[in-house]
């Protein structure tokens, strides 16, 4: 194996030595799940690396084939289940680009806050467990405890901590109360001394920047020639941002900035994490400033959404409608469209073909973690096999969401 | 936006006469047909010429249509982060055809060519590495082709008496459940039948 059976020579005592292959996974906690890697070592360093994936296929697009519109839309909390309500934002859009509705301005509002409180979710968990894969402890116990109050602002809103199925098409499920409103306020007040805590442990943490500045570096070229989206192309420099490029729901009317790295390592990534949350937060608190002085329905008024309850008590029509909304489902004009959203791990985009029934034709889910992970053999070459872990913790995979 | 996408279809439509077959704007994206022939140049085209610019591939994907002559439709997204625009193109191809692999101009084909031959069985000339990707090691057909039935034809289980895991036909406990909620008002393409009742 590493040279013990080939003596080539007794007097100068050289031996043969061959590669040495080694499964890392599915079962290894810096695998971020199932993933298998099948590196080949030159002693320490990695010299090919051959990632397995599909153990967590379950088939969503095949199942999503024989469900209507609106039973698909759960499928999309367990994709990427880190941060579940920005993949639910990317099948809304998707719809309401072929069914032209028009989203009410409180959804629209509402959207935008869980959203950015779907990217601190994304961003804590990270941070912090990518923190732990270099021999950090302490980070994941304080991300956590924030995570556990954000999980609890979904589940004010939607009753679900996790599977929140609150997007729907034509706006949200339900409206929020002004007292959760203040609530996430006060959070979002309290939350950057959090962030600085965490700011303290890590950033100037000598072992810390040694597992990972100038590892994992990504050009410029490898974000064209790898489909890099997201962070992965923030940390290298180029301020590519969909919600500012290419704006959806209402985030041209927010104030945000976007944090570019310079270097492209794992160091700059972890940097650009930090300062997205703060600008989240930012988002947040205008998002409830906005969200206060707006009054008004969550979901649009047609065929997508159900009535309102005390209309169903009196009238035929919406009673008949109810039923058949969620028996039956809307049916959706033929055609096809791409939309995506800026997911805090990159590009999600939904292609939707529909052919005018009331489910789709065909729906292909493109993940942002897929072209990440994909670019692992490019990266994890000439590393040390203790970089993998950190470099499969900065390209931020979530296995729900690479395998589908 | 839209009135950029228009310059960019007549732009595409007059300098690539010979790829282009039709191109369409529609809900605000730009769709190019293309024969499966003129792939290549075409993408690589479309990366190198400085008014395009589409340097990231973004999605490839295939969309299957078992009437028809030409049985798949592959879509493929391509993303200019320097133009900020998208397009998408289309290449219709007969089943057992094989499709032109664009891996030596985007590495990033590499994986989605890999999936597209899993999931709908269609081949890429030109691809460093054909082997499945998402479905189960040894796994036959291609589940995302529309004759394959969703529950699929074989599934495990840990057999006690053998100590490992066995695959079997699939058994399903109660029929499967596929409701044909159409409404016969609205949508449906059929008639009812008859049923025989006082007309």
């Amino acid at each position: 194996m590493d040279g013990s059976k080939g003596f080539e020579d007794v007097l100068t005592g050289e031996q043969k030595i061959r590669n040495f292959n080694i499964n890392f996974g599915p079962q290894h906690p810096a695998a971020h799940g199932v993933l298998r890697l099948v590196l080949e070592l030159d002693g320490e360093i990695v010299e090919r690396c051959d990632p397995h994936i599909g153990l967590l296929h379950r088939g969503t697009e095949k199942l999503m084939e024989s469900r209507t519109y609106l039973q698909n839309l759960p499928y999309f909390d367990r994709l990427d289940y880190v941060a579940p309500m920005n993949q639910e934002h990317a099948w809304c859009l998707a719809i309401e680009r072929l069914t032209n509705t028009v989203v009410p301005k409180r959804a629209s509002l509402i959207r935008v806050l869980f959203s950015e409180i779907g990217r601190v979710l994304n961003h804590l968990l990270n941070v912090t467990t990518q923190a732990m894969d270099v021999g950090a402890l302490t980070p994941p116990l304080w991300g956590f405890e924030e995570r556990e109050k954000l999980m609890i602002f979904y589940e004010r809103a939607c009753g679900a901590r996790l599977h929140a199925a609150y997007f729907r098409p034509g706006g949200v499920h339900q409206d929020i109360s002004n007292e959760l409103l203040e609530d996430i306020d006060t959070w979002a007040e309290d939350f950057p001394k959090v962030i600085d805590d965490i700011d303290t442990l890590l950033t100037e943490n000598r072992i810390f920047k040694q597992r990972n500045v100038e590892i994992g570096v990504v050009t410029e070229d490898d974000i064209q020639r790898y489909g890099f989206s997201g962070v992965m192309v923030r940390g290298s420099g180029l301020a590519w941002d969909l919600r500012r490029a290419q704006p959806y729901e209402c985030y041209d009317e927010f104030e945000f900035q976007i944090p570019v790295g310079k270097n492209g390592d794992c160091y700059d990534r972890y940097l650009v994490r930090m300062e997205e949350m703060r600008q989240s937060v930012a988002i947040i608190r205008q998002a409830i400033e906005k969200l206060k002085g707006e009054d008004g329905p969550v979901l649009a008024h047609g065929k997508l959404c159900p009535p309102r309850r005390a209309e169903m008590k009196q009238s035929m029509e919406a009673l008949i409608h109810h039923f058949k909304l969620y028996t039956e489902g809307f049916h959706v004009p033929a055609g096809e469209v791409y939309a995506s959203v800026e997911a805090p791990k990159g590009e999600f985009g939904v292609y939707l073909v529909s052919d005018g029934s009331n489910k789709p034709y065909r729906a292909k889910i493109r993940a942002p973690g897929y072209l990440h992970l994909q670019a692992m053999d490019h990266m994890a070459t000439g590393h040390q096999l203790a970089d993998v872990a950190a470099i499969i913790g900065t390209m931020d995979v979530v296995f729900g969401e690479i395998d589908r | 936006m839209t009135a950029e996408l228009l310059d960019l279809k007549q732009y595409l439509d007059t300098k690539r006469v010979d790829c282009v077959l039709t191109s369409i704007i529609e809900y605000g994206e730009l769709t190019v047909d293309v024969a499966p022939a003129q792939l290549f140049s075409f993408v690589e085209f479309l990366k190198i010429d400085p008014r395009c610019k589409f340097s990231s591939l973004v999605d490839i994907t295939a969309v299957d249509y078992p009437e028809r002559a030409k049985r798949f439709d592959l879509v493929y997204h391509f993303l200019s982060m320097y133009q900020n625009k998208r397009i998408r193109l289309r290449v219709s191809i007969r089943e057992g055809d094989m499709a032109t692999s664009i891996v030596d101009v985007h590495p990033s084909a590499n994986w989605f060519e890999r999936e597209v031959f899993d999931m709908f069985g269609i081949m890429f000339t030109g691809h460093p590495d054909m082997r499945r990707i998402l479905t189960d090691y040894g796994f036959r057909g291609h589940p995302l082709r529309k004759d394959f039935p969703t529950s699929g034809y074989t599934e495990v289980r840990y057999d006690d008496a053998e100590k490992r895991v066995v695959y079997e036909p699939v058994k399903l406990v109660q029929e499967y459940r596929n409701f044909d909620f159409m409404s016969p008002w609205e949508g449906a393409e059929y008639i009812l039948p008859d049923d025989g009742g006082d007309s």
